[in-house]
């Protein structure tokens, strides 16, 4: 409901911005499905580069959604600002491989890794972050030096080379997409073909934001950490024992960001230098998107993700502009991010 | 008229006013050459002062300004870019050759220019935000430098990098060179401390405290800000000119997250409340990173762990002694001499 009269308003009170929101994405629709003409074709490359830059960027957007939401989360209920995020991404990432390389299990890496990752996130929120609460400068460097001390920890223990995880038999290959990548000069239509495993990614990526969503806004925990969001101070005074939703949540975030790391090492891989890229990928998504807002996140990690891969195909050079352009102008027209509030 | 003819108790002059202590360090920092061999003076305090004047800015921002900005070091590199684009390197493509005088000031404008449009933007947000900001300014740099062929020469960067021979002397020697970074470090030291008490730096200093107070007073907190940025800009930008000169190449990791981090560790152990923490924090930072490696192999680990040493080191400042090594020093002199005022707690 909450977020459906936010919509109407917003159709209200923009309507000029509705509008071009709304012609914007139909034109993106129509450059998916529909077949190109030979004038876009001329002036853009072929459709096939477009689609998969296209889904290319919706999976990146996918996976930073993963790690960037238990950052938002975070640091919107408690405050908390952990620059160790990307550590924990890249450590979640490692013991995958080690878990999965032992087993031969993709699935079991992640219930291994939530536990593991979610398990140190918890003595991160006991021992370090509580004592130093509502000092948010303090804050970030601790955890600045945390992230130095873990990454060397992991550059000791798994060295410098890159990691891939392999993923399984079944999610192996391509599969064929509803989308029409070419029409050849005899008539038949091309299908597009996609990585069967990102595709997966993909869906993961939905499932777990729906469910988060659900959690948020539909379940007594989620209320309870919506009322922290709020108001941490009138919480803990009727009786909510907040410590436990705050170890609670950061486990959780910190769970997420782990099994997102098995995630990047399975289509990606794992280097060291991976944490500092997801943490400040993490951090330009909750800059754009807002910080504190899962649908924030969400939105972000999509723009972000987009606008890489398009901008590495159609301008390597500049891909990473395009990025802090985005970024800048956000912050210059909306400080406190796309869907963010002023507190 | 009038002013003459008050009587004035006897005021001494800033020339007396300078404690003993300044006094020695000067001197031993003066006549070191004659003291330390080639490697500590070149390796050591070269890098130490031209390392600290990068954290002095990030000090003067932090410390009067209350904006913990991460992008110091990516102007200073900025500015090292410029010496290599405008002045020689080994890249001739690319190089323009022009004469000391003409780079040097191209260097620094553009990298102040550079810093003011950050600050800008880093000025709409506060606290924890600006860090994210600059630091993601930060990486775009890092990664932008490392991707551009047609003027950072991208992967590569530049090399032979070097300071022109002025009056006659190689400034990459070890002594000249030592000379060149401590005189440049005592100006911007002496820089920061002037304009922290000038008219500017007390408004600044006012904004960080209570910025309603500063605006309702008829002062423009937001230019104040970013003028703080400019000023931090230019000797970020000096700091890093002599960082090229002294590397005598520049490439993308230079200005890399984990430089940017350093600079951050250097600031934060040093102190942030006084201009002279920065440079305490570097001689640490740069003791450690030189001698470390015999350190770990002597206690048998590998020489590769130093940044686990740094950065259990920093954990161990910003743990127990938030305003770093002089917070520490302050502290353990108030409690020796326990001359406190009973009411404020402040040592006499």
């Amino acid at each position: 409901m909450g977020q459906a009269d936010g919509m109407g308003n917003f159709y209200r009170r923009r309507p000029i911005w509705s509008l071009i929101i709304a012609i914007a994405v139909a034109i993106v629709l129509w450059m998916i499905f529909a077949p190109w003409p030979e004038g876009l074709v001329d002036a853009l490359g072929r459709k096939k580069i477009f689609l998969n830059a296209v889904f290319g960027g919706i999976t990146l957007g996918a996976l930073y959604f993963l790690v960037a939401s238990g950052f938002t989360l975070i640091f919107g209920l408690m405050r908390n600002v952990n620059l160790a995020h990307g550590s924990l991404y890249l450590l979640g990432g490692y013991i995958g491989y080690e878990v999965s390389d032992a087993t031969g299990s993709w699935l079991l890496a992640f219930p291994v890794v939530f536990v593991l990752v979610a398990g140190l996130g918890l003595i991160l929120q006991n021992q370090v972050f509580r004592r130093m609460e509502g000092e948010e400068l303090r804050q970030t460097m601790v955890t600045i030096g945390l992230s130095v001390v873990i990454a060397d920890i992991m550059l000791w223990i798994w060295g410098g080379q890159s990691y891939t995880i392999l993923s399984p038999e079944w999610l192996s290959g391509p599969t064929e997409l509803p989308i029409v990548s070419s029409i050849k000069s005899n008539g038949e239509t091309v299908y597009l073909r996609y990585p069967a495993v990102r595709i997966a990614i993909l869906v993961a990526a939905i499932v777990i934001g729906l469910a988060m969503w659900l959690v948020l806004n539909k379940s007594r925990l989620g209320m309870l950490i919506r009322a922290g969001v709020d108001d941490r101070e009138m919480l803990a005074a009727s009786g909510v024992r907040i410590q436990y939703v705050f170890l609670a949540v950061f486990a959780f975030g910190a769970g997420l960001a782990g099994m997102a790391g098995i995630v990047g090492g399975t289509f990606q891989s794992l280097s060291p230098g991976e944490d500092t890229r997801f943490l400040l990928a993490s951090l330009v998504v909750v800059i754009v998107g807002g910080m504190g807002s899962i649908p924030g996140a969400a939105i972000g990690a999509l723009i972000i993700g987009l606008s890489e891969q398009i901008g590495l195909v159609y301008a390597p050079t500049y891909s990473v502009v395009f990025t802090f352009l985005i970024m800048a102008a956000v912050l210059a027209f909306r400080p406190q991010g796309l869907l963010g509030t002023v507190r | 008229m009038a002013l003459v003819e008050r009587s004035t108790p006897y005021q001494a002059s800033w020339f007396e006013r300078i404690p003993t202590q300044w006094w020695v360090v000067g001197l031993l920092l003066l006549i070191m050459p004659a003291i330390a061999n080639d490697f500590i003076l070149f390796q050591v305090f070269g890098w130490t002062f031209l390392l600290g004047m990068i954290a002095l800015s990030l000090m003067f921002l932090a410390g009067y300004g209350g904006m913990v900005s991460l992008i110091q070091m990516s102007v200073a590199a900025l500015g090292g870019y410029m010496v290599a684009i405008f002045g020689t390197s080994g890249v001739e493509s690319i190089s323009m050759g022009l004469p000391w005088w003409l780079y040097i000031p191209i260097a620094v404008i553009i990298a102040a220019i550079f810093g003011t449009i950050v600050g800008a933007l880093a000025v709409r947000t506060e606290g924890i935000y600006t860090i994210m900001i600059t630091l993601a300014i930060a990486s775009a740099f890092f990664y932008f430098t490392r991707q551009n062929y047609g003027i950072f020469n991208g992967y590569s960067g530049f090399n032979l990098v070097v300071p022109p021979q002025l009056f006659g002397v190689d400034w990459r020697q070890s002594v000249p060179f030592y000379y060149l970074t401590l005189g440049c470090a005592t100006l911007s030291y002496l820089a920061v401390v002037y304009v922290s008490r000038s008219p500017f730096g007390l408004a600044l200093q006012g904004v960080r405290d209570n910025p309603r107070r500063m605006a309702a007073l008829g002062f423009n907190v937001t230019a104040h800000r970013i003028a703080a940025y400019t000023f931090a800009s230019v000797i970020a930008a000096f700091g890093g000119i002599l960082l090229v000169w002294q590397n005598a190449q520049i490439s993308p990791g230079t200005a890399g997250i984990p430089a940017v981090i350093d600079i951050l560790v250097i600031a934060v152990v040093g102190g942030v409340r006084r201009p002279i923490g920065p440079f305490i924090g570097a001689l640490i930072y740069t003791v450690l990173r030189t001698f470390s490696p015999d350190i770990l192999t002597g206690l048998g680990m590998s020489g590769e762990r130093f940044k686990l040493l740094i950065g259990l080191g920093f954990l161990a400042v910003v743990f127990f002694s938030p305003d770093g090594v002089l917070g520490l020093w302050e502290r353990w002199r108030a409690r020796r001499g326990s001359n406190r005022d009973p009411l404020t707690g402040d040592s006499k």
